[in-house]
């Protein structure tokens, strides 16, 4: 009873005490959102832990590769055998458990580059994920993430505040509050740097945590009084939310069927699903999924690995299944920082190595192949005589992706100091 | 109701025109602590003069206020500007002398504060060495890990984890509570300037100790020749920026044969203890600590050297390594990995044939160097005077460091007496970091200081963990990069979780206002906020939005009995009302844990082995929980209180 009457005042309050034209026009009136458009967007992937990419993506037809990894190795294709290697092109299989990637292999919107990575010798978790967010490997002075800097100089962010002033948040292009959302608890290192950029674990903490009448104060003091940052970051801010709300994130159902995992990255992508279709201005998300480090136990068609990749691929393939049509519009790429031994350990793991493999998937992927040039496992071939070596410094894919798919044409800014090599062909 | 600011109060009040011998007025004003031995051979801080200074005297009491701490205190702005402003802030510049018991027994609680880098290493192992020496007592090496070894992986993970979960509690409630608030804000300064960050492998958490109590406190005012060593020669630094591997190249003499020369067999202490005996690789120079020590912590990336001077900075510094852990992983020189060849580092030639002392004399070469001198400068004026600091401003400061060769109290002194500081201009213009934010809003409301990480976990969430910056520029000094979108959603519903009492030792409760506001007219409510958490001064769009909450019909009314006792249940939801001294501890560890989950989401890992490593038991549950879960509607006070930490105003300093 009081309560009712303290919100019909508050909002009567709100009315009468004088506030800005320009903050009636934009609540009391109703805000007209920004059409949104259908754009293209990118979904990184990060596996951190370095992921084991001879068992992910299977070299079967390399005698050398069952001869080192005795205890660990997917068995190779067999029709009667449901725990082995899932035939490519007779040479590469997919690990069983990544199942839900094979007909996505088959429609060509799956392509494989093995033996890529970092061209830098490290083999520190830290360094070479560092490297490959920074996107300059063994430059350690780089401060922003290659992703950042694809927002920075792609479309160039001073347009896009200009625009932001004009009319508001959420413009369509440049400057919508949702162009690179990261689901994560921090900004991952890939995308820090000037260009504005959210992190999250959920959709849920993008709201303001009052109701009524409370919330509609708080908007107020951002929309009234000085022009100043603050003032216009709150403003953007309260936009945003509106934006988000409108979308109705709490009523999401996936479509197709869509089964994601209820594992913290299947419920991400979801997520990330979920802003593609909602239009708010997606362009980069981000999330990233740990346990890669195996060491100890890794298994091979069943065990520790298996269940990573489970987790992996389900959740990738629910996204796919999830956006329909979208996959025209949208690229997957995963990535880790470095592959394993060939050898395995005495303790049924692999430890650190060199070159893995990378996954990228989408409507604009020149699919259904396994690109690149693989080396070969005989010692003489080995990095080092222990790793699996590099063909593709992972630079050359990240250009092809961000330069076909997203129409980037400032490569030189995103990686400096690489010299872009001939084009790999993994982009349709 | 103290109303300490009344607004448009016009400067009359006289500060202090001269201020001279800062330990005698110390001593007249009967301070019980020590007076440490150092402190008598300080240098006088210079008188100073208010002329020039353009804010009110009420406002030079806020900006200092805003600026030399972590944000008042209830009571605190009458304190400072009873001892008038430049006293004070020369009574903080000698921290030894202001007694600190209370943030003293609090960082007394914590037995992995006060434990060496050696006694942290045994007393709380890594978990993979712990999973991997069970496995190899079973020699089990091949089977499958059992139900026991994962809980003894689990349980050491934790018990490792609390090493670092410890320090980032000490750091916020040491920041909320301690009465040496300018030491606080200039260690915050420089654990920033000398960022290192907790996850770059296995073992930093051990380092990280040492490196808040040994390396930057003692120094944090002190000489800056002093601190640059002290950190040089950190276990911290030396493997954040891997200078402990970095080694002669084999073109160069070293200063003694090195054993299987070239190559050694194993780092001292591994990364990740699962990794197996590493397979010998080569040493080489590594030139990071040399790059960054230039371009970060000294000369500034346009101070005027050379990649060559970098190189030789590296070459002076081979050797400076770290002990293995079973000698107590301190500093340890290897003359084996020193490059003993001549060199030249920004005009000064190195003999050749030298050890320890090339590194030595670098570090008087890049601290007396007058980049330098404009670099620290520039950063502490913006640290304290504004984004954009005035060059003429920077210009003395630096001018001052390089008179008293670095003397950190000397050059704060320069800028926080200057007219500069005290310029309309300046007045609430750098926006909070996340940690001055929260901790400046559970000053405002006088909480008890966290003993569990939660608190440090939210600023974690809010986008600044503590030792959690990855790359070695730091966090930036400039207020404007902390704003974005999410931020302000953040620091709105932490402004409401506190109003909430959702947060842990923020009790509106211990608030000495409350009792008289719970149930005051709304507009009297309003302007005892606005005097307590908003330094008395609020914009009129602020003060009327504030003043929008009021129930027309409950105000001609009148408060009744009734309605107090709602006000004060809605304040005081979910938990009884504690008498005013009952311990923190207890209390913040027994709240209810709403914002738990959400704030403990999995860590992004620089290790995928350590996923759930940085916030102990609940990482990966948060997934689809919301920030700061589901707050109750506010009501009287408590309402007031949100809006007032949710404003813009709020997010200045």
């Amino acid at each position: 009873m009081q309560r009712r009457v303290f919100v019909k005042s508050g909002a009567l309050a709100l009315v009468t005490m004088g506030l800005s034209p320009r903050f009636l026009r934009r609540t009391a009136f109703g805000m007209e959102l920004p059409a949104a458009r259908k754009g293209k967007v990118l979904v990184c992937l990060f596996q951190r832990g370095a992921a084991d990419g001879l068992n992910v993506v299977v070299p079967h037809g390399e005698q050398a590769y069952y001869a080192m990894r005795p205890n660990i190795a997917v068995p190779r294709p067999s029709a009667s055998a449901p725990l082995s290697a899932i035939d490519l092109d007779g040479f590469f299989g997919l690990h069983p458990s990544l199942a839900p990637f094979k007909p996505l292999y088959d429609r060509k919107l799956l392509g494989i580059i093995h033996a890529v990575g970092s061209p830098s010798t490290t083999r520190s978790h830290f360094d070479a994920q560092d490297y490959m967010e920074s996107g300059t490997p063994d430059d350690k002075a780089t401060t922003d993430g290659w992703l950042n800097r694809y927002l920075a100089v792609h479309g160039t962010c001073d347009e896009c505040k200009l625009q932001g002033a004009a009319t508001g948040a959420g413009s369509p292009d440049r400057g919508s509050a949702f162009r690179a959302v990261a689901f994560a608890p921090q900004t991952p290192r890939i995308l820090e740097g000037p260009s504005p950029t959210v992190a999250m674990n959920s959709l849920d903490e993008f709201s303001v945590r009052a109701t009524g009448t409370q919330a509609e104060r708080l908007e107020a003091l951002y929309r009234t009084g000085s022009a100043d940052i603050v003032h216009a970051t709150g403003t953007e801010t309260f936009d945003a939310v509106r934006m988000l709300r409108s979308a109705n994130p709490q009523q999401y159902q996936p479509a197709n069927n869509a089964t994601y995992p209820r594992s913290q990255f299947g419920q991400r992508l979801k997520q990330i699903a979920q802003l593609i279709k909602a239009d708010v201005g997606l362009e980069i998300a981000f999330a990233d999924v740990g346990g890669w480090d195996t060491h100890v136990n890794q298994g091979g068609a069943t065990g520790q690995l298996a269940q990573r990749l489970d987790d992996f691929a389900q959740s990738i393939g629910a996204l796919v299944t999830d956006i329909g049509d979208r996959i025209g519009d949208v690229t997957i790429l995963s990535m880790s920082e470095f592959g394993r031994m060939v050898k395995e350990n005495g303790n049924g793991g692999t430890d650190h190595g060199h070159a893995g493999a990378m996954f990228v998937i989408g409507g604009d992927v020149h699919g259904g192949k396994v690109h690149g040039h693989w080396p070969g496992l005989q010692p003489e071939q080995l990095y080092e005589g222990r790793d699996l070596a590099l063909t593709t410094d992972f630079r050359a894919v990240f250009s092809e992706v961000t330069a076909r798919h997203l129409g980037a044409r400032r490569l030189d800014a995103i990686f400096p100091g690489y010299t872009q090599g001939p084009p790999l062909g993994l982009m349709g | 109701m103290p109303t300490p600011f009344p607004r448009g109060r016009s400067a009359m009040v006289t500060v202090r025109v001269l201020l001279f011998p800062v330990v005698g007025g110390l001593t007249m004003m009967g301070c019980a602590a020590h007076v440490s031995r150092s402190q008598s051979t300080m240098s006088p801080l210079p008188p100073t003069s208010d002329a020039g200074r353009e804010l009110t005297a009420d406002q030079q009491v806020l900006q200092v206020i805003n600026r030399l701490t972590f944000g008042a205190r209830p009571g605190e702005a009458a304190q400072v500007r009873a001892m008038g402003v430049d006293r004070w802030i020369g009574r903080q510049l000698n921290p030894e002398s202001i007694d600190d018991r209370d943030a003293n027994a609090f960082v007394a609680r914590f037995p992995t504060y006060a434990a060496s880098i050696g006694q942290l290493q045994s007393d709380y192992p890594p978990p993979a060495k712990v999973l991997l020496a069970r496995r190899a007592a079973a020699g089990a090496n091949n089977g499958p890990v059992t139900g026991e070894d994962s809980m003894a992986t689990r349980v050491a993970r934790r018990a490792a984890n609390r090493v670092v979960l410890d320090l980032q509690t000490i750091r916020v409630a040491r920041a909320e509570i301690s009465q040496r608030q300018l030491q606080e804000v200039m260690t915050d300064f420089w654990l920033n300037h000398f960022t290192v960050y907790d996850r770059k492998g296995a073992q930093m958490r051990y380092y990280l100790p040492d490196f808040d109590r040994d390396v930057i406190r003692p120094h944090a005012l002190g000489k800056f020749r002093d601190l640059l060593e002290a950190v040089a020669k950190s276990p911290a630094m030396l493997f954040y920026l891997d200078n402990w591997e970095s080694a002669a190249d084999s073109t160069e003499p070293t200063m003694a044969p090195r054993p299987g020369q070239r190559t050694f067999a194993r780092a001292p202490q591994g990364d990740g203890a699962l990794t197996p005996p590493r397979r010998r690789r080569e040493l080489g120079l590594n030139e990071n600590y040399g790059r960054e020590l230039l371009e970060l912590h000294t000369l500034g990336v346009d101070g005027g050297y050379t990649q060559q001077d970098v190189i030789n900075v590296a070459r002076a510094l081979t050797g400076w390594s770290i002990a293995r852990p079973q000698e107590g992983s301190g500093f340890r020189f290897r003359p084996q990995f020193h490059d003993a060849g001549p060199k030249v580092v920004l005009g000064h030639a190195l003999p050749a044939g030298r050890g320890i002392e090339d590194g030595e004399d670098v570090l008087d070469i890049v601290a007396r160097h007058p980049s330098t001198a404009r670099y620290i400068a520039r950063k502490l004026c913006q640290r304290f005077a504004g984004d954009a600091p005035p060059q003429e401003l920077v210009d003395r400061a630096a001018a001052t460091f390089t008179r008293t060769d670095g003397d950190i109290r000397q050059v704060v002194w320069t800028i926080v007496t200057s007219p500069e500081f005290y310029a309309r201009s300046a007045y609430r213009s750098k926006v909070k970091s996340p940690f001055e934010v929260v901790v400046s809003a559970l000053r405002a409301v006088d909480a008890a200081p966290d003993t569990t990480p939660r608190t440090a976990q939210i600023i974690a969430r809010m986008g600044e963990p503590i030792f959690g910056h990855q790359a070695p520029n730091g966090y930036p000094e400039t207020g404007e990069s902390w704003m974005n979108t999410g931020a302000i959603l953040n620091r709105i519903n932490f402004g409401l979780a506190v109003a909430a009492q959702r947060i842990p030792g923020a009790s509106l409760d211990r608030w000495p206002d409350t009792r008289a506001l719970m149930t005051a007219p709304r507009a009297a409510q309003v302007d005892g906020v606005v005097a307590s958490i908003l330094g008395g001064d609020a914009s009129p769009d602020t003060r009327a939005i504030l003043l929008s909450g009021e129930d027309p019909l409950l105000a001609a009314a009148g408060p009744t009995g009734d309605e107090a006792t709602d006000a004060a249940a809605a304040g005081t939801r979910g938990t009884s009302r504690p008498s005013p001294d009952t311990t923190s501890g207890t209390r913040s560890a027994s709240r209810p844990a709403s914002i738990d989950g959400a704030m403990a989401g999995s860590a992004m890992s620089a290790d995928g082995m350590e996923a759930d490593d940085m916030v102990g038991t609940n990482g990966g549950q948060a997934a689809g929980r919301g920030g700061f879960g589901r707050l109750p509607s506010l009501q009287g006070l408590a309402q007031v209180v949100g809006l007032a930490l949710g404003a813009p105003e709020f997010q200045r300093r």
